[in-house]
């Protein structure tokens, strides 16, 4: 049994190709029953994302497989394979067991370390569970996926930081203020940044937002769009006071809050912390703000940095994650490997045993002399030879599955003495 | 045998205290986990050893300075398990973890054996006196613990630098709030046992304030912790000098408690015979 993986992801495809061959969530049923019903394919799961389109599945024949997944991709999606194919990769064995433990962990993102991935991968499974697509192999090969995610997300860092500027002034502001859903965001100047800066604060549950701008008109467009309140630039030291974050992004030549200001208006606070955030260039806030007591100013030159050494932490902890994928697959691939093996072993016996009791029979019914003692000695005497001659091939058979060898020695006895196998379920224990 | 059961609660808190540490430099919140179970083991131990040294000397073990130092840290520590819980806050315990830890420590090296109790000392006054002390002391020792936690992670902001701690230390709003909340349990405490020690006094030395300098220590003490609740209550202070002030009343609170009984003469030198006529 072999997991193989086709598809495509942001790192093969352009958007636009993406997009066609994704599949529509609210209905899975049609393009799994298609991929199980393919020959030799015996398991299938499809992920569908914005940034990766793939199907995991398990089949016996690998080449075949890949080859039968790749046409059903360009022909269900009506488009022609010649065109596709150089976007497609095909992964078997331990390549697809890592990157599909990659994936789950989010080593494979195009923003490593986000955390939509796995709850999409989850839904995906959700869809095969439904649908009967997964089997027994999938199903442990996917539930095995989940929880080296989570250890990778449990042990390393690796999800850990904000990597967009504007989401680093929300993972700040929730370091000063803890909660924000009883804060209230100041935008001064309605610039683009800030507006992309205030939606992110939006979502991240604050109270209410507070636009003002030289040009009153502009303030009010904007605070319609962020169901804010408007407010005049000439009032804005009025209003300063009643905001906990402020965001600022004016065209001004030269600063537009002092320090003497905010002095002000951190003692009409009561000395609540205020967060200000400067994405203007040239400054419009005086840096020396930084030091008034329970105030943090941070300009987009510091959020930047903050950036930086995310994604450098990212990095460094992504290298740990790598680690721990490796680990988890030499297990999993040792399970699965074993998966043919016990099998295969009942088999081979019964049909040796099959054997020697039909020809036991046939000379017990001719030979009528023979002593009641002596049928004993020959039903013994048949039973040793059998197992001696099994023993040394069950022994190999075994160890074999410690070496990842044993699919070659599976299917040679298969076919050899056309043996028929099922895969058992209670056979399937994987070591912990 | 309660010695046993003293140095089996030493040995969990410093388990705990490691714990706590190791949790400060993992990712992993497993051992946050560890450090939790390991103080509850810790702290039901104390109790036990509290409780049976009660019932062997038949009055509340906190006469000399060996029962006082643990009687504290027990305090501390039960105080310390409520806002972990509340709060699900293991990195708490890094900070506060270890002033229980020095003073079981501190306890050990003095004289633990169970005395005839010195007759001014024997009151039902006792028990109720020392028992708001010490849960002041712990309420203003866990508000010291957050205070340091809170320069740290106020520091972390102001200079934008961000080391690892920075990430596990909770936002600057929690700890303020922690350090206020354990102000306004330890300033009620710590008065009451100011006005039930003042009582007690007059019952057995027939005045209720006569200057001693435990006394007159306890009263600066509390002026200290009087000033940041007020400053708090009226003028918003908060934050770091609001953290700053916290310190130094702690330091403060702890030379009242120890510096005082060392180095001073003084009527609250527990059960010393020394002192008993006056």
């Amino acid at each position: 049994m072999n997991i193989i993986v086709v598809g495509l992801s942001h790192k093969t495809a352009s958007v636009d190709i993406r997009e066609k061959v994704a599949f529509a969530p609210t209905q899975m049923d049609k393009p799994l029953r298609a991929v199980v019903g393919l020959e030799g394919i015996s398991e299938a799961v499809i992920v569908s994302t914005c940034n990766r389109v793939e199907i995991y599945a398990v089949t016996r024949d690998i080449a075949g497989g890949m080859a039968r997944i790749k046409r059903f991709l360009a022909d269900y999606h009506n488009l022609a394979l010649d065109s596709l194919e150089s976007h497609l990769y095909g992964l078997h064995s331990e390549e697809a067991i890592r990157h599909v433990f990659r994936v789950a962990s989010s080593l494979d993102s195009m923003i490593v370390g986000e955390p939509q991935i796995l709850g999409q991968i989850k839904t995906s499974y959700g869809y095969a569970a439904e649908f009967k697509s997964s089997g027994i192999i999938l199903n442990r090969f996917l539930h095995k996926a989940f929880s080296v995610a989570k250890r990778v997300r449990t042990e390393t860092k690796i999800a850990s930081s904000a990597v967009s500027v504007a989401f680093a002034a929300v993972e700040l502001a929730k370091k000063i203020f803890g909660d924000l859903s009883d804060k209230t965001v100041m935008l001064v100047g309605a610039g683009e940044m800030c507006e992309l800066a205030a939606k992110h604060f939006l979502n991240s549950g604050v109270r209410g937002v507070m636009v003002t701008n030289r040009t009153f008109d502009r303030a009010e467009r904007l605070a319609d769009e962020l169901e804010g309140r408007a407010i005049r630039f000439d009032d804005m030291f009025s209003y300063l006071h009643q905001a906990d974050i402020i965001l600022s992004s004016t065209g001004a030549p030269h600063t537009i809050i002092g320090h003497k200001d905010v002095e002000e208006v951190i003692r009409r606070r009561r000395m609540k912390p205020m967060f200000f955030i400067d994405i203007a260039v040239p400054r419009d806030i005086d840096p020396r703000v930084n030091d008034v007591e329970n105030v943090y100013l941070y300009t987009v030159d510091d959020l930047q940095e903050v950036v930086a050494a995310n994604l450098q932490q990212r990095g460094e902890e992504a290298k740990k994650a790598e680690e721990i994928v490796e680990q988890e697959i030499i297990q999993f691939f040792k399970w699965l490997s074993s998966l043919g093996i016990t099998p295969t072993i009942v088999a081979l016996r019964s049909k040796f045993d099959e054997i020697r009791k039909v020809e036991l029979e046939k000379t017990l019914a001719t030979w009528k002399d023979l002593p009641p003692d002596g049928q004993k000695r020959l039903e013994a005497l048949t039973n040793a030879i059998m197992n001696k001659l099994l023993h040394t091939p069950t022994a190999l058979l075994k160890k074999s599955g410690q070496g990842g060898r044993s699919d070659l020695y599976v299917d040679a006895l298969r076919s050899l003495f056309d043996l028929q196998i099922g895969i058992d379920d209670e056979e399937t224990e994987l070591e912990e | 045998m309660n010695s046993i059961l003293f140095i089996t609660a030493l040995c969990l808190y410093g388990a705990a205290t490691i714990a706590y540490f190791t949790f400060l430099v993992t990712p992993s919140g497993k051992v946050g986990r560890i450090a939790h179970w390991v103080i509850i083991a810790g702290f039901i131990v104390h109790c036990i050893t509290v409780g049976s040294r009660y019932l062997a000397a038949g009055y509340t073990p906190i006469t000399n300075l060996h029962e006082a130092l643990s009687f504290f840290s027990l305090a501390i520590v039960a105080l310390f398990i409520y806002f972990e819980h509340r709060y699900k806050l293991h990195i708490l315990g890094s900070f506060v973890i270890p002033v229980a830890l020095v003073l079981m420590i501190a306890a050990l090296g003095f004289p633990k054996e169970i005395g005839d109790l010195n007759p001014a000392l024997k009151s039902r006054w006792l028990a109720a006196h020392t028992i708001f002390a010490f849960g002041g002391y712990a309420a203003f020792t866990v508000s010291f613990g957050a205070s340091i936690m809170y320069l740290i992670q106020q520091r972390f902001l102001k200079q934008k630098k961000f080391g690892s701690l920075y990430r596990k230390l909770p936002s600057l709003d929690l700890l303020d709030d922690i350090s206020y909340r354990c102000l306004t349990y330890g300033f009620p405490l710590l008065t009451v046992a100011i006005i039930t020690g003042a009582i007690w006094a007059e019952t057995a030395w027939g005045t209720y304030w006569s200057w001693d300098p435990k006394e007159t220590w306890s009263l600066i003490t509390w002026f200290v912790y009087a000033a940041l609740l007020h400053g708090r209550l009226t003028t918003g202070w908060r934050g770091k000098n609001a953290s700053i002030f916290s310190i130094i009343g702690f330091c403060i609170l702890l030379f009242t408690f120890l510096g005082v009984n060392l180095l001073l003469p003084s009527l609250h030198s527990y059960n010393k015979p020394a002192l008993v006529d006056k």
